[in-house]
Order: C-alpha cells, then structure tokens, then sequence
C-alpha cells in the first residue's frame, strides 16, 4: 500500500485544499478511497490524490533562512506608504 | 512523505534548551507540525493517544452493527449505516494523523489485533435492544463530542485538523440517537421500559469513558502541560453530567443514580463515586463483549486478505505495462 495525500476543491473558484491521506495500491483507488473517505457530506467537487513521495517539502529547521527575510521588507506592503486624506482612489 | 523529516527531528532529542523551545511555543499556542522537532515523549504519547482514539472508531462500528439488519425501519437502518460509515471514516482519518508522526499504519493494525493496543472499553458491552443504537448515540457519542470538541484545540496539528473533522460529523450521531430515545420513550409502555433498559446499563459505562479520576489518571500532567489535553477527565465527566440530565428529564427517563441531585452551590450536579474496579476490569479483558469484539476484528482482517492481495498484483501489473509501454 502506498501513502496519497488527498487534496479538495470545495467549490469552483476555491483552491484545492489538503484534507488528509488515504492508503492504495494504485492512483485510481487512491481516487475512489478519497471520494469515499473525504467527500461524504458534500466537502468537494473536485480531487487531487497525489503519491506522498512525490512532494517536495521545505525542512522545518530552514524557516528562519526561507522566510524571515521578508520580516524587514515592509516597504513591500502598501500601508508603508500613508497620504494625507485629500489623495483619493488609490 | 510527512514523515521524511523524522530522523532530523529526532537528532538531539531531549536536550534541555530544545525542551525548554518546544514549551515555549506551546505555551504561546502555536501547532506543532509534523516535521518540527518533537520531544519522543510527546511523539510516543501522541501516537499512543491517536492510534488508541482510531482503534475505538473502528471497533466501536460493531456494537452498533449488531443492529443493522434489524433496524425497525428502512430509514433508521439508512442511518445507522451511515453513522457507522462515519465511525470507519473516522478511524481512517485518525489513522492518518498518527502516520504523520512516523507510525505505519500496519503496525497499528498489528497492534490491536494481537490485543496488544488499547480501544475505549465502552465497546465492550453489548447492544441487548433497540434502544441501545439510541443510547449509543445521545451517550456514547455524546461522551465522546465532550472529549472531542476538547481535542479540536490539541498542540499537534494534524491531530487538531482530524478532530475538527470528526466533530463536524459527530452532531449528527448523537441526535439521531436522540431522536431514538424520543420516539421510544414516547411510545408504548413496553418501548418506554426499554428506553429505560438501554439508559440503565448504558450510563455507567459511558461515565467512564472519560477515563480514571485526575487523582489516579497516570498520563494526565504532561500531557496538559503539552496541551495534547486541554481539560481533566473529571471536568469534562462534570460538564458531561449537566448537560445529559436535562436531556433525560426530557425523555421522561430515569437516571440510574440514587446520589444524582442538582447542587445549588456549585451549579453542577452531584454523582455517585463511580466504580473504579469495573472500569480497570474491561480494560484487562474481562468485559461481557471483548473476546467477541478481538474475533470480529480478525475475522474481517483476515477475510480481506484476499482483496488486498489482488490489489497489490493488480497494481503491479499495471506498473509492469507502463515499464513495457
């Protein structure tokens, strides 16, 4: 049995979203144990089943070198730039 | 894989200053995630706690499935099937959470068909009559959303995610179990006694549930100082109590206890000290359903063997074709 990480779309217009694993010898079983396991209650409209060997993941010990690089970039964000009330619309 | 972090988060285990790290962010109610470094003994107790919570949604399937083929009516047998749909469902996702901390879900499997691991004792009593798929429900269920919806805030994510899950879902098997009780409690005086019946043999066990008194609870302090628990047995026993009593009163049904009295001064109710000796019985093996439970479990285990093996050859096949093609 192989490990598939199950994906959700719940609606149109929403991303897939990661909902748990099931258990399968192939990709199609992966997809029926999903349908039958995720979706009892109306959850998705739409799966993704994908072989949990096949992503590829950040390592929890690199969050500092991958993300806090961004903590002092606050000129990327729009309210690092405050006008007087006059200016309008932008 | 979820688990392909393991080994790093393992490098180092216990060493003080990475203890003291793990606290804080627990303290500051932050979710661990798989792949973060974990004390063992938080993993250990977590995949003890998960793969236990699994083994009860699996086995607590066949109480209630003794009475899928003699439901009093279509509709009530279309629900109990899919309430006991839910319950496999919720094992599954359980499962899977524990997977996440490097468990094989085999080795699970193994565990609680040699008896090795542990499964709620509540099902290891039987369902005698039709009221038991409603006491079930309205308690047993009823029991478990006060533990569970405590679970939705547990430290370990994929643990939390699994219970918001499985508490969504949970609602609707307490009510319909209700909704059972109502209609026999209701009816003719034969029903009504056995409303009575269900209640009688069915509360005490469920007041167990909750696990041994927080003065004797051997798991209790670290694992709330982890916020892998967020309340004590005995207070979610209590709030348990007070919620249920009404509910009963309603039903127009008795409570089997002589000591139940609303206490003014406290606000909650008043009990009989539970019997501990009962309890720790079941948990040995020594309940009326156990050794039936374990045969039921084996035997659907081993009838499937078949079916696993022809997927696993179906799938080879097919990798087989692919290499060829």
């Amino acid at each position: 049995m192989k490990l598939y990480e199950v994906f959700l779309r719940a609606k149109a217009g929403l991303s897939h979203k990661h909902v748990g694993s099931v258990h399968a010898t192939d990709a199609q079983m992966a997809m029926q144990n999903a349908r039958d396991l995720y979706t009892r209650r109306e959850e998705g409209e739409s799966i993704w089943v994908v072989d949990s060997t096949q992503i590829i993941s950040s390592n929890p010990t690199d969050k500092a070198a991958y993300f806090e690089p961004a903590e002092d970039k606050i000129y990327r964000h729009p309210s690092f730039y405050p006008f007087d009330k006059e200016v309008k619309n932008i | 894989m979820y688990s392909q972090g393991l080994r790093d988060s393992q490098a180092g285990d216990d060493l003080p200053e990475l203890l003291e790290a793990f606290q804080k962010r627990i303290d500051a109610e932050e979710k661990i995630e798989p792949r973060d470094w974990m004390p063992s003994a938080y993993r250990k107790t977590l995949i003890r706690q998960i793969s236990q919570h699994a083994h009860s949604e699996i086995v607590g399937q066949l109480p209630e499935a003794n009475w899928v083929s003699r439901a009093p009516t279509l509709k009530r047998k279309l629900i109990l099937l899919a309430k006991i749909q839910d319950e496999a469902g919720h094992g599954l996702y359980l499962y899977s959470a524990a997977e996440t901390l490097g468990e094989s879900r085999h080795k699970m499997f193994e565990d609680l068909l040699s008896g090795k691991a542990k499964y709620s004792s509540i099902f290891n009593y039987p369902t005698l009559n039709w009221a038991d798929a409603g006491a079930v429900g309205w308690l047993v269920d009823g029991a478990a959303i006060m533990n569970q919806v405590a679970l939705c805030r547990t430290s370990y994510g994929p643990y939390s995610r699994a219970m918001v899950r499985i508490c969504k879902e949970e609602s609707f098997h307490q009510r319909q179990g209700y909704a059972i009780m109502l209609k026999m409690a209701k009816g003719s005086s034969e029903q009504k006694a056995m409303a009575q019946d269900a209640l009688n043999r069915t509360w005490g066990p469920s007041l167990m549930m909750f696990g041994p008194s927080d003065k004797d609870s051997t798991h209790s302090n670290q694992s709330m100082k982890w916020k892998i628990k967020r309340f004590s047995n005995d207070d979610l026993r209590q709030k348990f109590i007070d919620a249920t009593v009404p509910q009963a009163e309603y039903l127009g049904l008795t409570i089997p206890d002589k000591n139940l009295k609303y206490n003014d001064k406290t606000g909650h109710y008043d009990f009989s000290e539970i019997i501990w000796d009962e309890l720790f019985d079941v948990i040995k093996g020594n309940g009326p359903c156990n050794q039936q439970r374990m045969d039921a479990r084996n035997k659907a285990y081993n009838d499937g063997a078949w079916v696993r093996e022809a997927a696993a050859v179906y799938a080879k096949k097919l990798n087989n074709k692919k290499e060829v093609a």
